[in-house]
């Protein structure tokens, strides 16, 4: 640590004295973590943080914490951790470099709802503002990039902080927090009352109040439609609705597509499932969305990547929206009848008055554009001619091979379309990956976190040459704290995304998106972790077979095609009917 | 949509940083906020910001969807300026030997309603409230008179055709900590007052 710090070295902080009940803000911090069930912690410490790790060895026998290498691998492990199990996730991170490393986990958490209590050190408060050492305006910086943060600089504050810091991430629409706490605040020993969990705040209103009118207005318009169409997002996922989700359409025989956030929610062979929406979902789906005449959406908030061009969106259609963010209703598309309101609650409502039906006529358009879509792309992709691997049959051996027990983790690009197009989930929770940023570098850290949080399933991190670049010193974590993480490169040599675009809407004019990779099984190798490369078929499968069954981490790296495209696709600025399936 | 000047009122809680949370809804979709003033309401530990911009209704109505959203936002209301009550007021500094000298100048505040806040020898300073217009009139009148110095305050609102916020709040703070805020109470008026 510099010398130009204040930093007052404080003997080792005691247990919390039981008698007296007198904490310290570092104790306060973590008894508030046990209060609320919080049992693993990443995060990587420094000056500002200190008196937080320091009392962190009194509590190392019921808090776990697992030091990453890198922040950004800390708030993307608590995110997968997050996603995986359904919990808040929880960081711990210093003052200034510290801090600004959790800026893009923020921005990807806040656009995906993840839960996370993130806690930074900050400098002692009578240096706030001071340009100390390692002091950033990190409540400043984050704002717009959380859904709630807060600097405290007085420990007696912390019990009642961390208490509105879990309610708020976790309730309503979840996001992450910060709680950036001074060292001072850390140190100062006060009276400790107790922690008393928050369930109300004055101004918070995480649940809208569900109308009933509208949830029958929406019954009506259901059972009175011929083609009704069901387009469902993490909401479903979020509220623990998926049971709720089915009975739905279940009942009203709905076909249902899923965007990339919520798939999972109902298993992916499901008879009433079409696919996957948007700009690299499934042809039946997408085309469809511009034939149905009411459009269901539930817990989605029409990104522009599901709705491309919105001027040509579902114009035909009336939409009924479920959200349980008012804000997202008539954001993008205008809701005929906005169902305001926790989806695990609205859902019922609606079974309730839904008609039961047989809409098989209706489904089975879907499935003859699915022939179309599975002669011109699928089988092609998962039953090449050529020798050249493709992404999608390693996505059809890993379905083999796991039966859709995994947990896959995907980073950003090609190979994330390609798991998300081909991968099969029984399970909700099974499909994390970064959906509204699209963080490169959130594969391998979140794939660690996501173990953490479904230790029992496979966790499968599918990640590009690119992408691993970008986070690799995670390895280490693994290293050093023996999770079990199945990483799967799929090297095509080159940042593929990229290049596909440039390839179709550049001219072929590959502009710096030629990637060399290292070798990555002798990286995994100084990291302590097996490894594989595989170029051939005929090895494919046995080498992912060995890969799964291996008690610990593997690393797995398959050679695939330089220039295979992902298909279909819908070109940006065009609408989903027409989406190109070459 | 026409563009039109709006005017938002939205109820806080007494938070450092807010106004930094809801100044970056604006400068985010690039809008620019024509003039804001936070300051406490009429209810203890409770906020009103007045923030004045020239947007479509329907820019405004999804703004006032984001505002509310933040956590420390109990309500935001968006209106259209026949349906609020306005002031902003003007200091105008202007050199206390030409005012005394030319009774004119006299005549020109009486006619417009200003009033002396300090008088001292080397300096006058005035006040006047009313609309911009009323304001930047009296600008242009003391200017011939050497006008040292103006400063304009951000508008204040209140809305014509509602009960207020107040009663609203007085119900929720007497139903503590049972019930919330009515989100959906009015999305059947949704196209009247405001769209919330
Ligand atoms: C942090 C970050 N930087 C840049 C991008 C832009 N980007 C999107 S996909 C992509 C290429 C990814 O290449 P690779 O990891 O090799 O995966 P592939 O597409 O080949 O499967 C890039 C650069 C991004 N999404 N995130």
């Amino acid at each position: 640590m510099s010398n130009a710090t204040t930093t007052t070295i404080e003997p080792a902080i005691a247990a919390p004295d039981k008698a007296t009940q007198t904490l310290s803000g570092s104790q306060a911090v973590l008894e508030a973590c046990l209060a609320e069930g919080v049992t693993t912690i990443f995060g990587y410490p420094g000056g500002a943080i200190m008196p937080i790790y320091d009392a962190l060895y009194d509590y190392a026998d019921k808090l776990e914490h697992i030091l990453v290498r890198h922040e950004q691998g800390g708030i993307h492990a608590a995110q997968g951790y997050a996603r995986a199990s359904g919990r808040t996730g929880v960081v711990f991170a210093t003052s200034g470099p510290g801090a600004t490393n959790l800026v893009t986990g923020l921005a990807d958490a806040l656009i995906d709802s993840t839960p996370l209590v993130c806690i930074t050190g900050q400098v002692f408060a009578h240096l706030l503002g001071t340009d100390a050492f390692q002091e950033i305006d990190v409540i400043n910086i984050t704002t717009p990039v959380t859904k709630w943060n807060y600097q405290v600089t007085d420990a007696t504050e912390i019990p009642a902080v961390l208490a509105k810091a879990f309610y708020i991430a976790g309730t309503g629409r979840p996001g992450p927090v910060l709680i950036d706490i001074t060292k001072n605040a850390q140190l100062q020993k006060f009276d400790y009352e107790g922690y008393t969990p928050c369930n109300h705040i004055r101004s918070y209103r995480p649940k809208p109040i569900v109308r009933k009118e509208y949830v029958a207005e929406a019954a009506a318009l259901i059972n009175a439609a011929q083609k009704p169409f069901v387009i469902f997002g993490q909401g479903v996922v979020l509220g623990k609705a998926e049971q709720e989700f089915k009975t739905f359409i279940e009942k009203a025989g709905l076909p249902a597509a899923w965007t990339i956030m919520g798939m999972g929610a109902i298993p992916t062979n499901h008879p009433q499932a079409v696919g996957m929406l948007g700009m690299h979902g499934n042809y039946a789906p997408n085309v469809l969305t511009n034939e149905c005449d009411v459009l269901i959406a539930i817990g989605m908030r029409f990104d522009d990547r599901v709705t491309g061009r919105l001027d040509k969106y579902a114009k035909q259609a009336k939409v009924i929206h479920l959200d349980i963010d008012p804000a997202e209703i008539d954001k993008n598309v205008k809701a005929d009848i906005p169902v305001w309101g926790d989806c695990k609650e609205t859902l019922p409502l609606l079974t309730a008055l839904v008609e039961k039906k047989d809409r098989s006529s209706w489904l089975s358009e879907f499935r003859e554009l699915e022939k179309k879509e599975q002669e011109q792309v699928i089988t092609p992709e998962l039953n090449p001619s050529s020798d050249t691997l493709t992404m999608g049959e390693v996505l059809k051996f890993i379905n083999e091979l796991t039966e859709g027990e995994a947990i896959m983790v995907t980073d950003v690009g090609q190979h994330q379309m390609v798991t998300c197009r081909y991968a099969h989930f029984n399970n909700s929770k099974s499909n994390i990956t970064s959906g509204g940023l699209g963080t490169m570098g959130f594969g391998l850290p979140a794939a660690i976190g996501a173990k953490y949080g479904a230790p029992d399933k496979h966790v499968i991190a599918i990640i590009g040459d690119g992408g691993i670049q970008m986070t690799i010193q995670e390895l280490g974590t693994i290293m050093q704290f023996g999770a079990a993480v199945k990483i799967l490169i799929l090297n095509n040599q080159f940042l593929g995304m990229v290049r596909q675009w440039q390839q179709l809407f550049h001219d072929k004019r590959y502009s710096f998106v030629n990637i060399t990779s290292p070798n990555y099984v002798t990286v995994a190798k100084g990291y302590g972790i097996e490894g594989r490369t595989v170029d051939q078929r005929a090895d494919l499968k046995a080498a992912l077979k060995t890969m799964l069954d291996h008690p610990g981490a593997y690393l797995l790296e398959v050679m695939v095609g330089k220039e295979n495209n992902v298909f279909p696709m819908v070109p940006q600025g065009c609408s989903v009917s027409e989406i190109r399936l070459s | 949509m026409q563009k039109q000047e709006f005017t938002i009122t939205a109820y806080t809680e007494n938070q450092i940083g807010l106004i930094n949370r809801i100044a970056i809804m604006f400068s985010r979709r690039k809008i620019n906020i024509e003039s804001l003033n936070t300051s406490p309401s009429e209810i203890e530990g409770i906020h009103r910001f007045t923030i004045v911009i020239n947007e479509t209704e329907e820019v405004v109505r999804k703004l006032c969807r984001q505002i509310e959203k933040q956590v420390e936002v109990l309500k935001a209301y968006y209106n259209t300026n026949d349906e609020i009550v306005w002031q902003e007021m003007g200091l105008y500094k202007v050199p206390t030997d030409i005012i005394a000298e030319k009774v004119k100048v006299e005549r020109l505040l009486r006619e417009f309603g200003a009033r002396a806040v300090v008088i001292r020898k080397d300096y006058t300073v005035f006040e006047t409230t009313g609309h911009r217009e009323e304001i930047e009139r009296l600008i242009k009148a003391l200017e011939p008179y050497h006008l040292i110095e103006f400063v304009r305050s951000a508008r204040v609102a209140i809305i014509k055709d509602s009960h207020g916020f107040h009663t609203k709040l007085k119900e929720f703070e007497k139903e503590e900590p049972g019930e919330e805020v009515i989100e959906n109470e009015f999305l059947d008026k949704r196209e009247q007052v405001f769209t919330m």
